[in-house]
């Protein structure tokens, strides 16, 4: 049975720009799955083809058991959706937004009057309510957004990068909202480029690149496919990079997530996928003094998921740290689609 | 939890025509709203028209003839049609500008995965941008009568006039809203709105005698949209200047006013509502 997210096949190109190129995605009732990928990967263009924003060029695409292609405007009753911008209204007051989002979805008056109170006081903007959206600060309008996307209890919600440009405490609390969202049985689906997050809130996470999925599973199945430990050793000073690399080098693992050392020069860090666990940690430990290589911390640790994506795209998730939230893949994404619209 | 999980009723599916005046209607009063916090977007779009007023009056004034005469007073109850028409016509940046704004901060997005009526995001602007332009028409008919403009017809052919403003300045904005969807920043949309406006309404009888420009020209004019607004209001106002052209619009100014805008809602609110559903911000 398919899930309540459903994708076939969905191949979208802008010019001569493949931006999807045949993403399949299945996302069971009640879960999570974590849209993974660098910018411009297509995780936006995705979730714009499954809310009905945009049309593929072909494939298949069920939400919520509707038919997105041949009954857009169901599914947007069953949809909700948090973009990479916080969509609010910034000179309507944060009642009058959610007030006008459920009037939008066909509630009355009165019942979307009630709904705007419950969500105000739900997302902790109730001393906000009658303040303009302008007033409030990053983490606020966010919230803001996401209740007005939570305006009739959509049974899928979708999400584009929901913690961009968010701080770290902001970041928390609109991860415990999800949760709480998550545990009342919402599917959703979410992208994002904070490889911690997918690890934090997705049961499936699928890697995209390039409009494709790379990799698909749980956190603990793709850190395994990716290679079972690593050391990581930070050494002395620039010099001891040459020989804690020759070192290094005879314990890796080849074949398996490239199987090589990777070095950070400025933090003089190397790391190297291994198996053998604590026993090999000491072999390695002997061989580096041996060699005279002064190190100034060393550990054997599990994979990140920032090992299995640049394992998996061969390079590092890129991270959008901009304060306002813009990230750059969207504004790609945007560009070329606007250039699609013209046509 | 239970705040964001219980389910909430809806009123279900309704039917197209009462969904889309509602679903217009929440959006209009939406963006009332905005224009009423944002007092000095109004307040910039009621100077323009006075300062044009004056400056027409005072600097032309005397040097315009109009009906054999270049008496000032005569060229004032003359120009007030043109300005009128010109200050409806300015409806079109606002609300290009602000279509293009909704855009650029995703609320367009947000709109377009609503389950709510198609074309209501942008009748919901236009007829929030009607009524700022009533609005305008109003100070605009006050600074004209204090400066010597009188109705000399009665009231109801006055009132006649004023609708056929209106309904030129909601065409005009439907124009607006096109452009407002087709560039890229609020910006452009302004410039983009207002632009193409000077030599719609500068080719046309609203500050000169048409009859005395080149035929060439003077065919364009004739056949303007805004000429035939204009030329209307004239004659409804009973105001000095109507053009004796042969033209058909100059002939049946009402008729031609009405013809041209109701054509041009048709044609412009199909392309705006088609290029709205392909939107993407």
């Amino acid at each position: 049975m398919p899930g309540a997210i459903h994708a076939e096949g969905l191949v979208k190109t802008f010019g001569d720009v493949r931006a999807l190129d045949g993403v399949d995605l299945d996302v069971p009732e009640g879960t999570v799955l974590g849209l993974l990928g660098p910018n411009g990967a297509g995780k936006t263009t995705t979730v714009r083809v499954l809310t009905t924003l945009l049309q593929p060029d072909s494939g298949k695409a069920v939400v919520a058991g509707i038919d997105v292609l041949k009954h857009p405007n169901e599914v947007r009753r069953s949809i909700g959706l948090s973009g990479q911008f916080a969509a609010v209204d910034e000179y309507l007051t944060g009642r009058e937004n959610l007030q006008m989002v459920g009037r939008l979805y066909q509630m009355n008056a009165k019942a979307a009057k009630k709904r705007a109170d419950e969500l105000l006081e739900r997302f902790n903007l109730a001393d906000a309510a009658d303040r303009t959206a302008k007033t409030y600060s990053g983490g606020m309008r966010r919230r803001l957004d996401l209740a007005a996307a939570l305006v009739v209890s959509p049974p899928v919600m979708f999400m584009d990068e929901p913690t961009t440009g968010l701080d770290p405490r902001n970041r928390q609390a609109l991860w415990g909202i999800i949760q709480e969202l998550v545990a009342g049985g919402t599917t959703l689906l979410l992208t994002t480029q904070y490889l911690e997050e997918a690890d934090h809130l997705a049961h499936d996470i699928c890697v995209v690149d390039h409009g494709r999925v790379i990799a698909r599973g749980t956190s603990d199945q793709l850190k395994a496919q990716t290679g079972g430990e690593r050391v990581e050793v930070v050494v002395h000073d620039h010099e001891m990079i040459a020989p804690a690399r020759d070192v290094l080098g005879r314990y890796g693992l080849s074949g398996i997530g490239h199987g090589e050392v990777t070095v950070e020069e400025h933090t003089r860090k190397l790391t190297v996928p291994v198996t053998g666990g604590a026993k090999l940690l000491a072999e390695v430990i002997r061989d580096l003094d041996a060699r005279g290589v002064e190190i100034d911390d060393i550990g054997l640790r599990r994979p990140t998921l920032d090992d299995v994506f640049i394992s998996l795209t061969g390079h590092a998730a890129e991270r959008a740290e901009d304060e306002n939230g813009e990230a750059p893949t969207d504004a790609k994404d945007r560009r070329k689609s606007r250039k699609e619209a013209a046509k | 939890m239970t705040a964001v999980t219980d389910a909430v009723t809806t009123t279900g599916p309704r039917g197209g025509i009462s969904q889309s005046v509602t679903d217009s209607l929440v959006v209009a009063k939406r963006n009332l709203i905005r224009m009423s916090r944002i007092p000095e977007m109004v307040i910039f779009g009621l100077i323009q028209p006075i300062m044009f007023v004056v400056l027409f009056s005072y600097v032309f004034g005397g040097s315009m003839n109009i009906g054999g005469t270049t008496s000032p007073s005569v060229y004032r109850e003359f120009l007030m049609a043109g300005i009128f028409a010109q200050t409806v016509t300015f409806a079109t940046a606002g609300a290009g500008a602000g279509i293009a704004d909704d855009m650029h901060k995703g609320l367009i997005d947000r709109f377009r995965a609503l389950p709510m009526a198609r074309g209501a995001v942008l009748t919901g602007r236009t007829l929030a941008d009607l009524v700022q332009t009533a609005l305008t028409v109003v100070v605009l008919a006050i600074v004209a009568l204090l400066v010597g403009w009188r109705v000399h017809n009665g009231i109801p052919k006055a009132l006649a006039a004023f609708a056929l403003l209106l309904l030129l300045g909601y065409a005009f904005s439907w124009i607006g809203a096109l452009i407002g969807l087709s560039v890229r920043t609020p910006e452009a949309a302004t410039s983009g709105g207002l632009i193409w406006l000077f030599p719609v309404t500068f080719i046309s009888n609203a500050f000169v005698d048409s009859s005395k420009m080149t035929p060439w020209l003077r065919h364009i004019a004739e056949w303007n949209p805004f000429s035939a607004t204009v030329q209307a209001c004239r004659e409804l106002f009973g105001n000095p200047g109507v053009s004796p052209s042969d033209a058909w619009p100059m002939q049946h100014p009402v008729w031609a006013s009405i013809i041209w805008s109701v054509l041009i809602i048709l044609v412009f609110r199909t392309l705006a509502v088609r290029k709205y559903r392909s939107a993407t911000a």
